[in-house]
């Protein structure tokens, strides 16, 4: 590269310009084949199985946080939205919009934390695009991603399959992310305990799928809107009732902490590398216990049940004793002071 | 209008300021840090104390000592009725 | 702290709740007059922990709720100006005024950052100095000695890019306002924590002495608002009016002297309008007349209206305990936590978003018919 040191609307044009930036920055971190055949679409080979599909879009502000970067939220978050499905990831792609201006070393960076986690998961990024619009037309960048897996298990995974009775999991502690990147925006030093969670739960699913196939009814992410919003969506879903327990959720002491810094709930911030799995209750006892011998799942913990109750209410027992019905979010949390 | 924690003082020190005398605390929870001024604080704390923080700014000092003795002050309220003698559920 | 973790234990709570069960057995009105009362009373779902006979009402404690409109007005018609950023409170960002909110005009390419501290608003103002940054100056005691500490740093440090709209509101009066509405019937009161903190215990002594009212301070974790309504059955029952401290970690009987202090050095009392209870007097602080150069209202000459309240809100009324949300005719229907008309349900500690998130009410009682599930939308217009 020359000694430009941000992208400007030539390396979006398709010439030359283009041509170096995708030669010395993107096949400098992404070393797939495919990628580097740079034709107009990856073909891949042949898998059993039905195929999954996923896609998703990244903005998010700051771009770099302790933990993780938007290229590492973009590539574990399209691998853990195929594997919720039980499926195993393939291949992802990746497309930019970036704004005219936005620095070349910030780009490096995110494109380096791609490849970097990509080639982690074993997850090969096979094709891309790149446009650049002008100046004031973007927030820095945005990141597109799709991905494809291949689903083989005999029992399907469904959002509309708990059960009453049920137990009701989560892989580990909750709000870690949405905590990271409010307490940045809201001026918070934050600890060495408080980073993102960002990280590919394919290896940790597929462990569970091996041996409790069946057993396993829901697995999802909890990632914008949280727990909370979450468990909402999947007691609809199923048409059922769940109640889970405050004393059961795994939360750090520092991300609780902060929560009640900046007036935030923790059951409503976004989780980038947990997921609950709501399974038969027989299986309980050894699924935890697998989960917990998964580097992804230490923190496992039981933390409620599936009820019969066809209104899809979502009720939380407090540490008092008390009880107290959890809604979907409205809107964007926001901190409050009052 | 009241959201505000206690805190652990770390350390007492001239803000960053340069023009004026101000006092910040740094202080602690849980792994998490912050500085806090002190205009308001009814009395400056000495390191190890805690703070009621609201807004950025120390509202007031406290000693474990007085939270403990709040814990005993309600310790002692839902005691009162059963150190009389009288069983759980029965009317006044 | 350490010992905090004891104050939302079991080990107290419960026997708390025990007496309460005990002590109540006639009914009883108590009022809580703070939104992170109501917030925490939800949180720990201690309503489901109390008998039937604790009524506990919300009051107007909450300062967002409590700001009129024309005042969110002049907050949005600040940001519109092309060199304002308007810093402020996150509580703010999606209260609508007659003409949309700041999350309205952010939407539409207007400057809004969202601080935790004034002085964060400070610092922003000497990093852009060719900006103006404006911040509006909600809330009770607890926060107004933060703005006052924070105009005093502006003023050593020479900004003139750095405004506040002023609009801090004072608890005393207010109370002593509602309390003087004779269709009012509260048994006893819950003082709010922090802002007693500031103003003293015994800030309440005349309305215990002349409404004959049981007032307790409480704290906000589950033990404190416990024993807070512990104290209050008890006063009641013993036909006793006085002020209970529960909060004595914190609150002392004469306050924080030199929070007052701050404040009387920077503001000066004035009369003020509370959305739902009207005007109100010396219940509003205004800037002092060494500082009237960072009121925003002034230097830039912004307009503020008494803008109406949308039609059929009825957030007055619930904000005097008179009504439930069930009770108005737009809750759950035209008026939701996503789509808010009155402030009671766009704020999270606002009554009618409290309500409609952690109760099984969801729609108005005024609108839905006998055995219908779905509600008549509103249709008329303000």
């Amino acid at each position: 590269m020359s000694n430009e040191k941000s992208i400007s609307l030539d390396h979006g044009s398709g010439g030359l310009a283009s041509q170096n930036l995708i030669g010395d920055l993107f096949l400098k971190y992404l070393t797939s084949p495919q990628l580097r055949d740079l034709e107009d679409c990856a073909v891949l080979g042949e898998h059993e199985g039905r195929i999954a599909f996923t896609t998703d879009s990244y903005v998010v502000d700051p771009l770099f946080f302790p933990g993780g970067d938007i290229g590492a939220l973009a590539v574990h978050g399209t691998i853990n939205d195929l594997c919720m499905r039980g499926a195993r990831p393939i291949a992802l792609s990746l497309a930019l919009i970036i704004e005219e201006g936005f620095p070349l070393a910030e780009l490096e960076r995110v494109i380096a934390s791609v490849g970097r986690c990509s080639e982690a998961a074993g997850v090969a990024v096979v094709t891309g695009d790149t446009k650049v619009v002008p100046h004031g037309k973007a927030d820095r960048l945005f990141i597109n991603t799709a991905g494809i897996g291949m689903v083989s298990h005999r029992c399907e995974i469904s959002g509309k399959r708990a059960r009453p009775g049920d137990a009701v999991l989560v892989s580990g502690t909750l709000a870690d992310h949405g905590i990271t990147i409010m307490s940045s925006q809201a001026g918070i030093a934050i600890g060495g305990d408080i980073k993102s969670d960002t990280q590919p739960l394919h290896r940790l699913v597929g462990a569970l799928l091996e041996d409790y196939n069946c057993q396993v009814h829901v697995l999802r992410d909890p990632t914008r809107g949280g727990l909370a919003t979450t468990l909402c969506e999947i007691a609809a879903s199923s048409r059922v009732r769940i109640a889970i327990d405050e004393d059961q959720l795994p939360i750090r002491p520092a991300v609780a902490a902060a929560c009640e810094m900046i007036g935030l709930d923790p059951l409503y911030l976004a989780n980038e590398g947990k997921c609950v799995l709501i399974c038969d209750a027989r299986a309980e006892g050894a699924i935890l216990h697998l989960l917990r011998s998964l580097p992804e799942g230490r923190d496992a913990a039981l933390i409620g049940r599936v009820e019969a109750g066809n209104d899809g209410r979502v009720s939380l027992t407090t540490r008092i004793g008390g009880s107290r019905l959890l809604e979907p979010l409205t809107g964007l949390p926001l901190p409050r002071i009052c | 209008m009241c959201l505000a924690i206690p805190m652990q003082v770390v350390e007492v020190r001239s803000a960053d300021d340069g023009l004026f005398d101000a006092q910040v605390a740094l202080v602690e929870m849980d792994g998490i840090e912050k500085e806090v001024r002190l205009e308001m604080v009814d009395r400056v704390p000495e390191p190890g104390e805690y703070v009621i923080i609201h807004a950025g700014f120390a509202i007031r000092t406290l000693t474990v000592e007085e939270a403990e003795e709040n814990l005993r002050l309600m310790r002692r309220m839902a005691e009162v009725l059963e150190a009389q003698g009288r069983l759980p559920g029965a009317p006044e | 702290m350490k010992c905090a973790d004891e104050f939302r234990s079991r080990e107290i709570t419960a026997p708390l709740v025990a007496e309460i069960h005990r002590e109540a057995f006639r009914p009883v009105r108590l009022m809580e007059v703070c939104g992170t009362h109501t917030m925490a009373i939800f949180r720990h779902g201690i309503r489901s922990l109390l008998p039937d006979t604790v009524e506990l009402l919300s009051g107007p404690g909450c300062p967002v709720c409590v700001t009129p409109a024309g005042h969110i007005d002049a907050f949005v018609s600040a940001v519109r100006r092309p060199e304002v950023i308007v810093a402020t409170f996150g509580d703010l960002v999606r209260v609508p005024g007659s003409d949309g909110s700041l999350a309205d005009a952010r939407a539409a390419g207007a400057r809004v950052e969202i601080v935790y501290s004034p002085m964060d608003a400070l610092a922003l103002a000497a990093r852009e100095p060719e900006r103006t940054v404006v911040f509006p100056a909600v809330g009770f005691e607890t926060t107004a000695p933060t703005i006052a500490a924070t105009i005093l740093q502006a003023k050593r440090q020479g900004l003139d890019n750095f405004l506040v709209i002023p609009a801090n509101k004072t608890m005393p009066r207010a109370l002593e306002a509602l309390l003087d509405d004779p269709q009012l019937q509260v048994d006893g009161l819950l003082c709010p924590g922090h802002v007693s903190a500031i103003i003293g215990a015994e800030a309440y002594r005349p309305l215990a002495e002349r409404y004959h009212l049981a007032c307790a301070v409480a704290g906000f974790e589950p033990a404190d608002i416990l024993a807070g309504l512990l104290s209050l059955v008890r006063q009641v029952n013993a036909a006793r009016a006085t002020v209970d401290n529960c909060y004595s970690r914190v609150v002392t009987a004469e306050g924080n002297l030199r929070a007052q202090q701050l404040m009387a050095a920077v503001f000066a009392p004035v009369d003020s309008e509370w959305r739902g209870l009207g005007a109100i007097p010396a219940s509003g602080l205004a800037l002092g007349e060494d500082f009237r150069r960072f009121d925003a209202m002034h230097v830039l000459d912004l307009p503020l209206s008494t803008a109406r309240d949308p039609r059929g809100c009825r957030c007055g009324e619930i904000l005097k305990g008179r009504l439930l949300p069930p009770d108005c005719p737009l809750y759950g229907g035209a008026c939701t936590p996503l789509h808010p008309v009155g402030p009671c349900m766009v704020s999270g500690e606002g009554t009618c978003a409290a309500y409609h998130r952690y109760s099984d009410l969801k729609t108005s009682r005024r609108t839905a018919a006998a055995g219908q599930s779905t509600v008549r939308p509103y249709q008329g217009h303000p």
